[in-house]
């Protein structure tokens, strides 16, 4: 079997995975033991694209010609590769995790929800393979619409009003923005591909470069950009697998992912940097940092904090685009990697002790550690990988953020970065604190009977929290392969010597 | 005996249903009517894949009535544009009938039926004939034809709601004055040029230069379609026609009716009067312009706020006539590709949204939004193609909604009008308002209390599907609609330009 | 004088255009602003033979006879075509004027009334459900 069906084989799993799943809905056991061997298969289908890669190769095949000239097509490089690997592979352990929280917290339409993520995934695996923008922006609506259920899911008028607002702005960005920056694009330059060192250099006049780039930033509502990051939080009414995997991994990054990509690959950071056309998203996003960090601090919803240090984690992304400097670029793509491995630790955590304890608020986790003493410490590690602390994974990605902002001479920026790790300090630690030092409360209406049930999360819950901790621990230690891995994302037009 | 027919394609398109409309009449009740009515469409159907395929190369048919000269005689003259047009029009046509059969034995008492298949067959040759003739006047009594049957087909609906004769009878008044104004129109050019054949108008008219009567004339025309084809402000009758009507009715009139009147404003605008015609630019811009961006806005809202199903698909038909104003009036090639794409785009995501709504009338006996509350479990495959529907009408990629979307803000953007192709998508984001409130409720809401609804019958669902899959079918793979619309565009381009160079 | 006599003749060279317009106007207006239904369809006649008339009057050529050939080769015809178009649309005038009618027939059959403000009453209390409609004519 070649690379190029390889490619149509990790979509196509994901994708058709939804008929098996309606076919087998009748058996549960049946019906989730098809999600988890999928997802293996999938990862399975990826692997090998990710070994050819490192050897070099870029893998492409165009499916259709749309209209003339614009092709649904994919095309392999080192960044798609790198957010397929991270997509598929924290699958494996959503998956059965999310097994576990179905059942342990008796959701409805079990189905319904299998069928939908395995859409999501698929059209995440699509948005990193894709060879032009306008495969991109299609399968970015796909995860759209395919995640609009998995938000609703719980039915009742909070979800129903959070999913209203979720695909409010996800839509209106990508349709108003994203989509007339698309055929901008398509107008000056003839072709939506990706290229190494941008498409857009003598083609567009520089003083309407930092306009196009206004339409692409805030197009990509995913990336939760500062002011449209309203929907992530807004989200969060979904079921915490959905949160977990799509809202801190694959919908979330598919759009910071975007956001590398078209720096990367269609302005060129060369262009952007020549033409300072990125210099006004460099502060917006460190502001978008430092907000999100503040609000983040006056939750004490459990899984709206962790969504507003999303929304601030993200904003390093992006801000390592629009420095404009390689090593910007090579710190983004780490960040997709390390804080998909911590945040999505957070999350199951967050989701195991709401099926454990039905708590959701941090105010009423006194005491909780000593009941669930293995997801804290999870929660422990994860938070210090998402606060940047060595030996944890989250360190690396903000060194080299902070190597590309002295690179671009950015020193106040430097300055954001190490703020805003004493903001998640400020968020994160308590948290395990309060459950940990802190005595539990007794003037609660549940009195002792109730708290005395509190045990340790199921297992399926708890192997997939402790898998993810380690994964923040191992990939601290592995990070130079990652990082020669990196550098191998072109950044020069490959005609030039 | 085959050669005879070949030679005559171009007559028999119009002359098939026209004759067989009163021999359906005398059927009797029954299906037998239906039967012959479903033969009939599908000949001319037939006929229109003939005339599409000559034409599509690029040659022109060009066909005397009853042997006269041109241009004393009444010339049907196929190109590449009407082509396209014919095509939507009986290809809707073969897929509504085997849909009508089962709602309309619903909606229409027994002894009725034949008169309303001879209706439909003659509101069909009146819409084919607007479209292949080439001759003003024939076209002013080919509208005629075809709306009086329309008339009659919208009041038909006064089996079930009795607000069908109100409609039908303010949609015969405007009708009526809208076709006068054309004629008024055809009339001051006819004192200018002598002549009433479009091929012949359009070189006498570059001849002559302007005039005040050929603005006069300019205007009483585009009054005059604009009325039959719900410009804003000019829609009134279209909401109530449309809700009231049967409908299989409202399907095929959404597909085909408001089209064929575009088309004959394409034909004038384009052929007749051309590109280079400064007075009509400078109409199409200050004011065309501005009606139909506020089409898009206003229609959109309204229908926002719409209970009845059918009434909502309806005022977005208003907002998306908007659409297809608004790319003629861009005045480029690309412009009028966008229009012309999205006569065909509109015309298939249209006819399956309100199929849809027959069926769920059929089943759940209402299209009221409020009273639909779960209907995506009951009739998962209906629902289904609504969604798919609605998702053209916003415009998502894979559907041909985008594809029109994608050509009318390429038009915006290469003229540099930024605002333009804001406004664009920001009117289509108030689609995806009156789309998804109908998505919630039938997902999301619980149905109403000793409800029983069953899957609509193979025989609607079937055909609604095939509209549904051509919708998404042209939206992957829209090569053969964008280059026929492409060439088509080039084509109306390329002759006015020659014929204003002088 | 002689200025007076100019616009004169301007105008009343034309005057079947003014006839023409004063007749549509008149025909549209009442369309418009007659409550009647039965009114409304004449109005709607009396629009559209304002334009038959355009069309006949502009086919006449002065001194021109009927267009029926004779045996004299310098005899100056009107122009026929606009005639035979008017036959045609007289012929479609009617056909609607038929459908209008027969329309209203049904109207007053299942509303009782063929005001037009009535029936809207009638339509807004089927609309909003006022349950005590004042004097139903149909009940």
């Amino acid at each position: 079997m070649n690379n190029a069906d390889l490619i149509l084989l990790a979509i196509a799993i994901p994708a058709l995975t939804p008929f098996l799943l309606a076919a087998t809905g009748k058996w549960p056991n049946l019906r989730d033991t098809v999600s988890v061997i999928a997802s293996i298969a999938t990862f399975a289908a990826v692997l090998p694209l990710l070994l050819a890669v490192i050897d070099g190769a870029r893998p492409a095949i165009s499916l259709v010609e749309v209209m003339p000239g614009l092709v649904i097509g994919f095309e392999i490089e080192p960044l798609g590769m790198l957010f397929a690997t991270v997509a598929s592979g924290l699958w494996i352990p959503t998956a059965l995790y999310s097994i576990g929280y179905m059942r342990g917290a008796h959701e409805k339409k079990q189905t319904r929800f299998a069928i939908c993520f395995a859409i999501a995934i698929a059209s995440a695996i699509g948005i990193a393979f894709s060879g032009n923008l306008f495969t991109l922006f299609i399968f970015y609506e796909v995860l759209t619409i395919s995640t609009y259920p998995l938000v609703a899911h719980k039915e009742t008028p909070e979800a129903k009003r959070g999913a209203r607002t979720y695909l409010a702005i996800l839509m209106t960005t990508s349709i108003l923005f994203l989509l007339v920056a698309l055929i901008w694009t398509w107008n000056i330059a003839g072709t939506t591909e990706f290229r190494a060192g941008g498409i857009l250099d003598g083609r567009l006049d520089p003083a309407f470069a930092p306009f196009l780039l206004a339409l692409f930033a805030f197009g990509i509502g995913k990336a939760a950009l500062m002011p449209f990051h309203r929907w992530l939080p807004a989200a969060m009414v979904a079921p915490t697998p959905v949160s977990a995997l799509l809202h801190a991994v694959a919908v979330v990054k598919a759009g910071v992912f975007t956001m590398l990509k078209v720096g990367t690959y269609i302005f060129g950071i060369g262009f952007l940097g020549k033409t300072g056309a990125s210099d006004w998203l460099v502060w917006l996003a460190a502001a978008s940092i430092l907000i999100a960090s503040i609000v983040a601090l006056t939750k004490d919803d459990l899984k709206a904090r962790l969504a507003y240090s999303t929304v601030s984690q993200l904003s390093y992304i992006t801000l390592g685009m629009a420095l404009a400097v390689q090593m910007g670029v090579i710190g983004g793509a780490m960040h997709i990697a390390t804080h998909a491995m911590g945040k999505i630790a957070l999350f199951m955590c967050a989701g195991a002790i709401y099926v454990a304890a039905h708590k959701t608020k941090i105010s009423q986790l006194d005491g909780l550690g000593r009941k669930m003493p293995v997801t804290f410490a999870c929660f422990t590690i994860a938070a210090l990988s998402i606060i940047g602390l060595p030996p944890f994974a989250g360190a690396w990605s903000k060194w080299y953020l902070m190597v590309a902002a002295a690179d671009a001479n950015q020193l106040i920026i430097i300055g954001v970065l190490m703020v805003s790790s004493l903001l998640n300090v400020a968020y994160l630690l308590p948290i395990p604190a309060r459950a940990f030092f802190l005595k539990p409360k007794d003037d609660e209406t549940h009195g002792d009977a109730a708290s005395s049930r509190i045990e340790e999360t199921p297992l399926l819950c708890l192997l997939p929290i402790c898998f993810a901790a380690l994964g923040c621990i191992v990939l601290f230690f592995t990070i130079g392969g990652l990082y020669e891995y990196l550098l191998s994302i072109p950044i020069r037009p490959e005609s030039l010597p | 005996m085959m050669a005879l027919i070949e030679a005559n394609l171009p007559a028999l398109q119009v002359v098939l249903p026209l004759i067989a409309a009163p021999i359906c009449a005398i059927l009797g009740r029954g299906g037998r009517s239906w039967a012959f009515a479903c033969i009939v469409i599908l000949a001319t159907f037939a006929i229109s894949v003939a005339l599409f395929a000559q034409t599509y190369a690029g040659t022109i048919i060009s066909y005397r009535m009853g042997g006269w000269e041109i241009p004393l005689g009444i010339e049907y003259r196929v190109d590449r544009l009407n082509a396209f047009v014919l095509l939507i029009i009986s290809g809707s046509a073969t897929l509504v009938l085997p849909y009508a059969r089962r709602i309309v034995a619903a909606e229409i008492p027994a002894e009725r039926q034949p008169l309303f298949y001879t209706a439909f067959l003659l509101c069909i040759a009146g819409l084919l004939g607007i479209t292949i003739t080439g001759d003003a006047f024939n076209i002013f009594v080919f509208l005629e034809i075809s709306s009086l049957a329309t008339y009659a087909l919208v009041a038909s609906g006064s089996w079930v709601n009795k607000r069908a004769l109100t409609a039908a009878y303010n949609y015969l008044i405007m009708g009526t004055v809208g076709a006068t104004f054309f004629v008024i129109g055809v009339g001051m050019l006819y004192m200018i040029t002598g002549t009433l054949n479009l091929a012949d108008l359009a070189v006498r008219i570059a001849d002559h230069g302007d005039s005040s009567t050929l603005r006069m004339g300019f205007v009483f025309i585009l009054i005059g379609i604009g009325l039959k084809l719900a410009m804003f402000p000019l829609h009134l009758w279209l909401p109530n026609a449309y809700a009231y009507a049967p409908s299989a009715v409202t399907a095929f009139l959404a597909a085909t009716a408001t089209k064929a009147a575009v088309y004959v404003m394409l034909r004038f605008m384009f052929t007749v009067f051309g590109f280079d015609y400064e007075f009509q630019a400078d109409t199409l811009r200050m004011v065309v312009l501005p009606l139909a961006v506020i089409a898009m806005f206003a229609a959109s809202i309204v229908a926002i706020f719409q209970d009845n199903l059918k009434r909502m698909l309806a005022y977005s038909s208003i907002a998306q006539i908007g659409y297809i104003l608004l790319g003629l009036t861009f005045l480029t090639e690309t412009g009028l590709t966008a229009s012309i794409v999205h006569l065909f785009n509109h015309a298939v995501t249209k006819a399956a949204l309100f199929m849809v709504a027959g069926c769920f009338i059929l089943s759940a006996g209402t299209c009221s939004i409020s009273k639909l509350g779960g209907i995506g479990r009951d009739m998962p495959w209906t629902t289904a193609a609504f969604v798919a529907g609605g998702f053209s009408l916003i415009g998502l990629p894979l559907t041909v909604g985008f594809i029109s979307k994608w050509y009318l803000v390429l038009a915006a953007l290469e003229l540099g009008w930024w605002p333009v192709a804001l406004m664009i998508m920001a009117s289509s984001l108030l689609a995806v308002i009156y789309v998804w409130r109908v998505v919630e409720v039938a997902y999301l809401q619980p149905a109403p209390e000793g409800t029983v609804r069953k899957e609509a019958p193979l025989s609607m669902l079937i055909p609604t599907w095939i509209f549904v899959g051509l919708s998404i079918w042209f939206g992957v793979n829209a090569m053969l609609t964008s280059t026929a619309a492409g060439r088509a565009a080039s084509a109306l381009f390329d002759s006015s330009h020659i014929l204003w160079k002088e | 004088m002689s200025d007076i006599g100019i616009e004169l003749d301007y105008i009343m060279g034309r005057y079947n255009y003014w006839l023409f317009c004063i007749l549509m106007m008149t025909g549209l207006y009442i369309t418009v602003s007659r409550g009647n239904l039965i009114k409304k369809i004449v109005g709607l006649n009396i629009f559209q033979t304002a334009v038959f008339m355009l069309y006949i009057s502009m086919g006449k050529v002065i001194g021109g006879t009927a267009p029926i050939l004779t045996e004299v080769p310098e005899t100056i015809y009107s122009n026929p075509l606009p005639h035979v178009l008017i036959l045609t649309a007289i012929v479609v005038g009617i056909a609607t004027t038929a459908v209008a009618l027969a329309l209203v027939v049904r109207i007053r059959e299942s509303y009782g009334t063929i005001e037009e403000d009535e029936i809207l009453e009638l339509e807004h209390d089927m609309d909003f459900g006022s349950g005590a409609a004042q004097g139903d004519p149909v009940a």
